[in-house]
């Protein structure tokens, strides 16, 4: 077999050398407790502490808007749950969207079983909101709007700049889940107007478990998880060293030559775009055609199911996944390609390449030949190609 | 997540295509759930004498139909009567539980063209009184 090739870039990266050189004495030589007083204490503290700056200095925020979670799962229920039990004094409402990764859904879900109202804007054919459907969904009860930055199984980039004008104006919270976002789009959270920003690690090839939520200065929410002081006594728990000073490289390194980084991965989206709609027929792009992630190419395959897809892509070395939750535990297809319009069997049919910066032109080439072989393999099994070829 | 014989039937499927001239036809499943399985037979003296299928789903519905025609194959119409989704499951050396319904499928695509076959030539089959191909197999978890 070929060399493996890995392009499910948006479930999670590798760890990048440079990364990982720099988390090590952390685990064995300076393993102090940050909060100790003595020099070894000191000496996390303030890796912990520029870690933040990092953060901060990418993100146009104050290192003290910073706090280190345990990922993009908790920071997104710590931003809406936080936000939610603070406020409901002022109102009950929350605006969300149908795409949304599910550690929002679901965490909107919580807060409906807890008496909340939660709005569920839907998105067109390309995945994008209608700002007028969110200017029509505030009541004076909305106390927060949390919309996605990017999506993670299309790709779809948001309007967030005028999200976060509305969301200024009538003076609500406006929180974004950018973990799809965070080390491939430049964020100003100032000029975007995002009072609250989920990021994780892993997805900007930094270690898994570590993540960030941004908390704008002045912003009230209650804290997830109580306990002792650190994080400005908002999130308790002894501070993840190694993973922090891994996040607070790994989104240096993310942002040091992002425009480069981006013209080379578009340029490879759009490489993989064309030759596969070049080689196979009924097929369809998912998601906005550019305002999309630079990595994230998603398609549906008429005739065929996505997980035979995959694993068959998998006998071939290569590593893509589907739209479909098939592999997780549940028959229903994703709940953003019905969101976007798509009939049951077509969403079926779903496959998600993410590429990231250690894929090539000829690793490209490769999957769209593979690629070409499998779709149709599985077509010649399949019952639906045959009558859609008798009604041709 | 599958057993070696699954993979090993999703890789190299066996009797997969279509009769022409096939006395019996049954399709079962929906694509709104993501899988439909069509199988063809062509009986002798109440022999199947050869069998194909052509199947939309994931890799345990490819595989499941592959194991149920290689059951049915050169069997008697008893026989293969016989083959239920168990038995189906149980010759891939199991199938995840979320699964199940898959080779469930395939016990009904052989009962589908069993009655289409029997309906078609007025022969009765033992056993097909109560069989309802357009029952959802996903309520079988």
């Amino acid at each position: 077999m070929k060399n493996y090739i890995y392009m499910d870039n948006s479930a999670t990266t590798p760890v990048k050398k440079e990364v990982l050189d720099e988390m090590i004495p952390y685990f064995i030589e300076n393993y102090g407790n940050p909060s100790s007083i003595y020099s070894l204490g000191s000496k996390s503290k303030n890796a912990v502490e520029s870690a933040r700056d990092k953060v901060a200095k990418v993100l146009g925020a104050k290192s003290s808007e910073i706090f280190f979670t345990g990922g993009g799962s908790e920071s997104d229920n710590w931003a809406i749950k936080g936000i939610a039990f603070a406020n409901k004094n002022k109102g009950n409402h929350i605006i969300t969207t149908k795409i949304e990764h599910h550690g929002v859904l679901h965490t909107c879900e919580y807060l409906e079983r807890k008496g909340f109202k939660v709005t569920y804007l839907d998105v067109d054919e390309y995945g994008m909101i209608d700002i007028n459907d969110l200017k029509n969904s505030i009541t004076d009860e909305t106390i927060l709007i949390t919309i996605m930055f990017a999506n993670n199984e299309i790709g779809t980039i948001q309007p967030i700049k005028e999200i976060g004008e509305i969301a200024k104006e009538k003076g609500i919270y406006f929180h974004t889940d950018a973990v799809q976002a965070v080390g491939h789009v430049k964020i100003d959270v100032n000029e975007l107007n995002i009072d609250l920003l989920s990021l994780s690690a892993h997805k900007f090839y930094g270690p898994k478990g570590i993540g960030a939520l941004y908390i704008r200065r002045g912003v009230k929410l209650d804290s997830l998880i109580e306990g002792g002081a650190q994080e400005r006594s908002r999130r308790a728990g002894t501070e993840n060293v190694p993973g922090i000073v891994g996040l607070g490289k790994a989104i240096e390194l993310a942002y040091e030559n992002i425009d480069e980084n981006n013209e080379k991965l578009i340029t490879l989206r759009e490489r993989l775009i064309k030759k596969v709609f070049d080689s196979i027929d009924y097929v369809r792009l998912n998601g906005h055609p550019t305002k999309r992630l630079p990595g994230n190419v998603s398609f549906c395959f008429k005739f065929i199911e996505g997980e035979s897809l995959l694993l068959s892509l998998d006998m071939e070395g290569i590593a893509g996944s589907s739209g479909s939750a098939c592999t997780s535990g549940s028959l229903d297809p994703s709940h953003v390609l019905l969101a976007i319009g798509l009939p049951h069997e077509i969403a079926h049919g779903s496959l998600r390449l993410s590429l990231g910066d250690f894929n090539t032109k000829e690793e490209i080439d490769y999957v769209v030949e593979k690629l070409t072989e499998i779709v149709q393999r599985l077509r010649d099994m399949s019952p639906l190609y045959e009558k859609a070829k008798e009604e041709k | 997540m599958y057993s070696e014989k699954v993979m090993e039937h999703f890789r190299n499927p066996r009797n997969v295509g279509e009769i022409p001239d096939a006395d019996g036809v049954g399709e079962v499943g929906n694509p709104k759930c993501g899988d439909i399985m069509k199988m063809y037979l062509k009986i002798e003296d109440g022999i199947i004498k050869d069998v194909k299928f052509k199947t939309f789903g994931c890799g345990s519905a490819i595989a499941s139909s592959s194991m149920a025609t290689e059951m049915v194959k050169g069997k008697s119409i008893d026989e293969a009567m016989k083959v239920t989704n168990k038995s189906v499951a149980e010759s891939l050396d199991g199938l995840p539980p979320i699964k199940m319904h898959c080779s469930v499928l395939a016990e009904q695509a052989i009962k589908a063209a069993l009655l289409d076959y029997s309906n078609k030539n007025n022969i009765y089959i033992d056993g097909l009184e109560d069989f309802d191909p357009t029952e959802d197999p996903h309520d079988h978890h």
